[in-house]
C-alpha cells in the first residue's frame, strides 16, 4: 500500500496545486480519512489511564511528552461498535482548537491525494449520528472513503464530559 | 517600540492604581498624612502623564480632574471629609475602569463618568480651561503651515540677557546655535555697555547681541527658540514681512492665552509680544504662597524611603512558567530514573542511590526557588476587594467596611488570579445577605456600619483566606426550608448546624427572597465552591446567629506540586492528597460491619466511620474481587465528618507534579487533576470530598446515622 | 562624544519614552527613579543636561534643582523640568529655582530634541 502512495506522489500529472493530501485509515472496517495537515503524529496504541465517569467513546488520557491528552474511540464516537483496543491499533494525534487530542483507529492505510472536485456530498442516510461527522465522501480505488469533519467530532474539549 | 512602551505603561498603571488604592484606603481609615496624600496625587499624576503620551484623552481628562481635586487637598485648601473621601474612592474605581477600557477596549458607563466629573468639578474652585495638555510654545514652531514656511525672510533680532538668565543655566551661545539651524545666522556682539575693566560687576549682564537670521521659518518658530529665556532678557524680533506675520502672531497669541489660567498668566505667558522686556523677576509672590505646602510636604519623604525596596527584576511570566514546567519534568524524570535503576539487576546500588538522592534534593531546591518567583502578596487582590464592598454597600444602601489583614501573605500568582471571582462573590454575598440594614444593626446593639474582615495567612503548608462578617449569620431555619422546598434534601432530614450552613454550597441554592441584582447573578455559592476546588482548595462556612458568618478557604501554596499517597483502585494507579488523609490502615474482616443493604462501616478503636469504596464511587469496575478492599484511608471532610476511603492498595508517598485536566475533559466528579508518574503513566489525583459526595454508600450511611440520631434523641 | 542626559522621573512610562526618544536621537541616556537618586547619581554620571520630573517621591523636582544649583561646580548645568501642567506658575517656580527650561508632557520627539538643543546646543 505504501508503495502505491509513493507512486502517486511521484506522478507529476496527479500532483498539481489543487490536490490535498489525506491520510486514510480504517475504523470498524470502514475507510475514513483526515487531511494530512490536521494530523500531528500517529502512535501505536498503548493502554491509557481511564477517566472516571467518562462516556463510552472517551477511552481515557495518555501522556504525550508531558502533556495530558484525551483519547477518543472514533468507532464508538461514530455510533459503531466499541473498539477492543490492542497493540495493532493506532492513535492519531490531531490538533483541535490548538489542543492535542488522540483518536483511536483500527489501522492507518495510506496517504491519498484528493482533488477537491472529486469530493462528493454525503448522500442522506439514516444514520444521523454518522452524518454529522462526515463532511464528504470520495471514491478511491473502488472504495468509499469518508472525510471526517474534525470540528464536529471533537467540538470543544471541555464539553466532553459535561 | 511604541507598543512595548505602551505595554509597560499599562503595567505601570496597575502598580500606580494599587498605590492609589492603598493610599485612599489609608485616607479612608483616617490617615490624612501629607505623604499619603502626596503618594495618591503622584499615582494619579503619573497615570495622567503616561496616558497623555499615548493620546488616551478620556483617561487624561478624568485623571486631570481627579488630580486637581487632590492637589487642592495636598495644598490644604480642601479638607478631607467623608463626602469627599467617598467621591475620591469612587473616582479611583472609575479611573481604574478607564485604564482597563484604554487597555482592553470596551466602554465605561458614560452617565457615571459625567456624574463623577461634575462632582469633582464642584471641588475645583476656579474652573480651568480644558486644554492644558497641549504642548505649548513649540506648537507654532512645528506646525507652521507649509505655505507660510516656504517664504524666506529676514529677522532682525536684538537680544540682551538680564543677569538672572545666567542663573538658570541658559547660554546665549546655544540659543544662537539653535537659531542657526533655522537658516543663515549672522551674529554681532554689542559690548558698548561693558564698563571699564575695574568696574565690572561679574554678576551683571552687559552684553547685547544683534542677530540677523535669514530663514523660511515663521516668526513663532524663531520666538520659540527664546521660549526658555522669556522674561530673562530683553528681546526684540523684527521681520521684513512683519505686517503679514502680525496676524499669525495674534492668532497664536489668542491660542496661547486661551489655554492659560488667569492667575499669573500675564507675567510669564506673553511669549509673542515683542519686544519682551521683563525688568521684574518672574517669581510671583501670589503663586509662591501656595508653594511651601508642597515643598514642605516633600521634606519628610526622605524618611519614607527608609530601607528602600529590594532591587527587583521584571520577568516575562511565560519564561517563569516554562522554567516551572521544566523543573516539573525534571522531577518526573528523576522518579523515572530512580525506578529504572531500582529495576536494574545490580548488586550494589548504594553509590548511585546516594547520587540520586542528591539529584532529587537539588531538583526540589530548584523547584522551590522557581515556585517562589510566582508567589505574590495578596495585597493587590485584597485592595480590589475594598472596591467590591464599596460598590455592594452603595447598591444595597448598607454601610460596610472592609478590613484586611495579612496582605503580605504570598500565594501563587494563578491562585491569586483565580481567587478574584470567588472572593468577589463571597464579599457581595456578605454585604447583600450577611450585613443588616443600619437600623436593624442598631436595634441589635451593633454599630450602624458592618465590618467584613478579610484575612490571609499561611497555615502549615497551605494558605488560609478568611472572610468574616459581623452580620446576622445564616438564617438556618430558612436555609433548611429552602433546601427542602427545592428538593435538595429530604423533608425529614436531620442536619447539624454546620451541615445546614454548608447547604449554601449546593448547586442551585439561593437564599435571597428575590434574586437581588447584586449577588444573584445566576451564580450561587456552588460556583464559588467549584472555583476553590478547582484550585485544589476547600471552602467551609461557620456561622453564629446574630453574630455573623465566616468563610474559610484553604488553598495549596502552589498549584504545581503536592504531596500525595499513591494508591491502586480498580487496577488503576491514583493519587490521594496527603493533606486530606488523617490516617491509613490495613483492614481486617472484623473491622468491617455491614449496615443496611449496601452500607459499610469501619470500626476504628470503637468508633464507626462510613466506608466509601473509591472504585465504585468513581464508577470503575472493581474487577473480580468481591472481598472487602484491603486498605483504608481515613479522611476528614470540611464538616469534620470522618470517612474511610477503601482502596485496593497503598504504594508510597511522594511529591507529584499536578497536571490540570482543564481543557482535556470537563469536571470529573471525584477527580481534582492528574499527574504523570515515574513510569510515564498518567494517574488521577483524587478529591476525597467529592468522592464522598458521590458515594452511594456514604450517602446511605448518612441517612442511617440520622435515623439513629433521631431514635437516640 | 555623545551628549549625556540624566533623566529623573518616577514614572517608568515616561522614562521609557525618554529613553526611546533620546537613544534614537543619539544621546547617552541615564535615568534615576526619584529626585534623591538623581542627585546622588549626578556626580558619577556628570551629565551635560538634566531632565527632571516635578512630582516625585524622595525629593521632588524643585529639590533637585535646588540641590544641583546649590553646588557651585554644577550650578551651570542645564536643567529641564518635565511638567504636565503647562501652568505658568510651575514654570515660573521652576525657573525661579534655577531651571533652564521645560518640556511639557506629553512631548513628541521633536519638541524634546528642540528643548535639548536650546540648552546644550546639541542635537544629539
Amino acid at each position: 500500500m505504501q508503495s502505491q502512495a509513493e507512486a502517486k506522489y511521484d506522478d507529476p500529472e496527479v500532483k498539481h496545486a489543487q490536490h490535498s493530501e489525506f491520510v486514510s485509515f480504517t475504523v470498524a472496517s470502514q475507510a475514513f480519512c483526515l487531511k494530512i495537515t490536521q494530523i500531528r503524529e500517529i502512535r501505536r496504541w498503548s493502554p491509557v489511564t481511564i477517566l472516571p465517569h467518562a462516556p463510552a467513546d472517551v477511552l481515557g488520557v495518555m501522556n504525550l511528552r508531558g502533556a495530558v491528552i484525551p483519547i477518543y474511540d472514533l468507532s464508538a464516537r461514530f455510533g459503531l461498535q466499541q473498539t477492543e483496543a490492542s497493540e495493532r491499533n493506532v492513535v492519531i494525534v490531531v490538533s483541535v482548537h490548538g489542543k492535542p487530542v488522540g483518536l483511536l483507529a483500527e489501522s492507518v492505510s495510506e496517504i491519498i491525494s484528493i482533488n477537491p472536485d472529486d469530493i462528493q456530498d454525503t448522500p442522506p442516510v439514516d444514520s444521523r449520528n454518522t452524518m454529522d461527522y462526515i463532511q464528504g465522501i470520495i471514491s478511491h480505488e473502488d472504495t468509499m472513503v469518508r472525510i471526517i469533519n474534525l470540528d464536529a467530532v471533537i467540538s470543544v474539549p471541555e464539553q466532553v464530559l459535561s | 517600540m511604541a507598543g512595548s512602551i505602551q505595554d509597560t505603561f499599562f503595567e505601570e498603571c496597575e502598580e500606580l492604581l494599587e498605590a492609589m488604592d492603598e493610599g485612599l484606603t489609608a485616607i479612608e481609615g483616617g490617615d490624612h498624612d501629607s505623604e499619603v496624600v502626596n503618594a495618591v496625587f503622584r499615582a494619579v499624576h503619573s497615570i495622567k502623564g503616561g496616558a497623555g503620551a499615548f493620546g488616551l484623552d478620556e483617561l487624561v481628562a478624568f485623571a486631570h480632574k481627579f488630580e486637581t481635586v487632590f492637589d487642592e487637598v495636598r495644598a490644604n485648601r480642601l479638607g478631607l471629609d467623608t463626602k469627599l473621601i467617598q467621591l475620591l474612592l469612587r473616582s479611583s474605581d472609575h479611573l481604574s475602569d478607564l485604564v482597563s477600557v484604554a487597555r482592553d477596549g470596551g466602554s465605561t458607563d458614560e452617565a457615571h463618568h459625567d456624574v463623577l466629573i461634575s462632582a469633582l468639578e464642584e471641588y475645583i474652585e476656579e474652573e480651568e480651561e480644558e486644554l492644558v495638555f497641549q504642548p505649548m510654545g513649540l506648537g507654532g514652531a512645528f506646525e507652521a503651515s507649509p505655505i507660510e514656511a516656504e517664504k524666506e525672510r529676514t529677522y532682525n533680532i536684538r537680544f540682551h540677557p538680564l543677569k538672572d538668565m545666567y542663573g538658570t543655566g541658559n547660554e546665549p551661545y546655544f540659543l544662537f546655535q539653535t537659531l542657526a539651524d533655522l537658516g543663515t545666522l549672522e551674529v554681532q556682539l554689542d559690548d558698548s555697555e561693558l564698563p571699564g575693566f575695574d568696574s565690572v560687576d561679574t554678576d551683571e549682564s552687559y552684553l547685547t547681541w544683534k542677530l540677523t537670521l535669514t530663514s523660511t521659518e515663521s516668526k513663532s518658530a524663531v520666538e520659540a527658540v527664546f521660549e526658555f529665556v522669556e522674561g530673562l532678557c530683553e528681546l526684540s524680533i523684527e521681520s521684513d514681512s512683519d505686517a503679514e506675520d502680525e496676524a499669525n502672531a495674534l492668532a497664536a497669541l489668542d491660542a496661547a492665552f486661551g489655554v492659560m489660567p488667569e492667575e499669573g498668566g500675564d507675567q510669564v505667558a506673553a511669549p509673542f509680544e515683542p519686544p519682551v522686556s521683563a525688568a521684574e523677576p518672574v517669581a510671583e509672590p501670589a503663586v509662591a504662597e501656595t508653594a511651601p505646602a508642597a515643598t514642605k510636604a516633600a521634606a519628610p519623604k526622605a524618611e519614607a524611603a527608609k530601607s528602600g525596596p529590594n532591587p527587583t527584576l521584571r520577568v516575562d511570566l511565560e519564561r517563569v512558567d516554562r522554567l516551572i514546567n521544566a523543573v516539573g519534568e525534571l522531577i518526573i524524570n528523576h522518579s523515572m530514573l530512580a525506578q529504572q535503576i531500582a529495576n536494574l539487576d545490580v548488586a550494589d546500588l548504594r553509590d548511585v542511590e546516594t547520587e540520586l538522592e542528591g539529584f532529587k534534593n537539588l531538583a526540589r531546591d530548584i523547584q522551590e526557588g522557581v515556585m517562589s518567583i510566582r508567589a505574590q502578596p495578596v495585597k493587590p487582590l485584597f485592595q480590589r476587594m475594598a472596591r467590591i464592598v464599596r460598590e455592594a454597600s452603595a447598591a444595597t444602601g448598607k454601610t460596610a467596611k472592609l478590613v484586611t489583614e495579612g496582605e503580605a501573605t504570598e500565594v501563587d500568582k494563578t491562585v491569586i488570579e483565580r481567587l478574584s471571582d470567588p472572593l468577589t462573590h463571597i464579599l457581595r454575598n456578605a454585604v447583600d445577605h450577611g450585613i443588616e440594614q443600619p437600623e436593624d444593626r442598631e436595634a441589635a446593639g451593633k454599630g450602624r456600619a458592618g465590618e467584613i474582615r478579610l484575612t490571609a495567612s499561611h497555615r502549615s503548608g497551605s494558605v488560609c483566606i478568611e472572610i468574616k462578617d459581623d452580620g446576622a449569620g445564616v438564617n438556618r431555619p430558612r436555609v433548611k426550608q429552602i433546601a427542602i422546598d427545592k428538593g435538595l434534601i429530604p423533608p425529614n432530614a436531620e442536619l447539624s448546624d454546620s451541615e445546614i450552613d454548608n447547604l449554601l454550597f449546593l448547586p442551585g441554592f439561593s437564599t435571597a427572597k428575590e434574586i437581588s441584582n447584586l449577588s444573584g447573578r445566576g451564580v450561587g455559592m456552588d460556583v464559588v465552591k467549584n472555583a476553590v476546588t478547582a484550585l485544589g482548595g476547600r471552602i467551609n462556612i461557620s456561622s453564629t446567629p446574630g453574630k455573623g458568618s465566616t468563610f474559610t478557604i484553604i488553598l495549596p501554596l502552589t498549584l504545581a506540586v503536592m504531596d500525595g499517597m499513591v494508591v491502586s483502585v480498580a487496577d488503576q494507579t491514583m493519587v490521594v492528597p496527603i493533606t486530606s488523609i488523617v490516617e491509613t490502615m490495613r483492614g481486617s474482616d472484623d473491622m468491617v460491619n455491614n449496615l443496611g443493604a449496601d452500607g459499610t462501616l469501619l470500626s476504628i478503636r470503637g468508633n464507626f466511620v462510613p466506608v466509601c469504596d473509591v472504585g465504585a464511587a468513581l464508577g470503575l469496575e472493581t474487577s473480580g474481587h468481591d472481598q472487602p478492599p484491603g486498605v483504608y484511608l481515613l479522611v476528614e471532610t470540611e464538616t469534620g465528618q470522618r470517612s474511610a476511603l477503601a482502596v485496593d492498595d497503598i504504594h508510597d508517598q511522594r511529591q507529584v507534579v499536578i497536571k490540570s485536566l482543564d481543557g482535556v475533559c470537563g469536571n470529573i466528579p471525584g477527580v481534582a487533576a492528574a499527574t504523570i508518574l515515574g513510569d510515564g503513566k498518567i494517574a488521577m489525583i483524587l478529591d476525597p470530598e467529592s468522592i464522598l459526595a458521590a458515594s452511594p454508600s456514604a450517602a446511605a450511611f448518612d441517612t442511617e446515622r440520622r435515623m439513629n440520631n433521631a431514635i437516640a434523641s | 562624544m555623545k551628549t549625556k542626559v540624566l533623566a529623573i522621573d518616577d514614572s517608568r512610562t515616561i522614562r521609557n519614552l525618554l529613553a526611546a526618544a533620546l537613544e534614537e536621537a543619539g544621546f547617552e541616556y541615564h535615568c534615576a527613579v526619584d529626585g534623591r537618586e538623581g542627585v546622588d547619581m549626578y556626580p558619577d554620571v556628570a551629565p551635560d543636561v538634566v531632565i527632571t520630573d516635578i512630582n516625585m517621591p524622595n525629593l521632588d523636582g524643585f529639590g533637585v534643582i535646588e540641590e544641583l544649583r546649590g553646588d557651585d561646580i554644577n550650578s551651570k548645568v542645564p536643567i529641564l523640568v518635565l511638567t504636565t501642567e503647562s501652568a505658568p506658575e510651575l514654570k515660573a517656580r521652576a525657573r525661579n529655582a534655577g531651571a533652564t527650561g521645560w518640556i511639557t508632557k506629553p512631548f513628541d520627539d521633536a519638541s524634546l530634541i528642540f528643548a535639548l538643543k536650546r540648552v546644550t546646543g546639541a542635537a544629539a
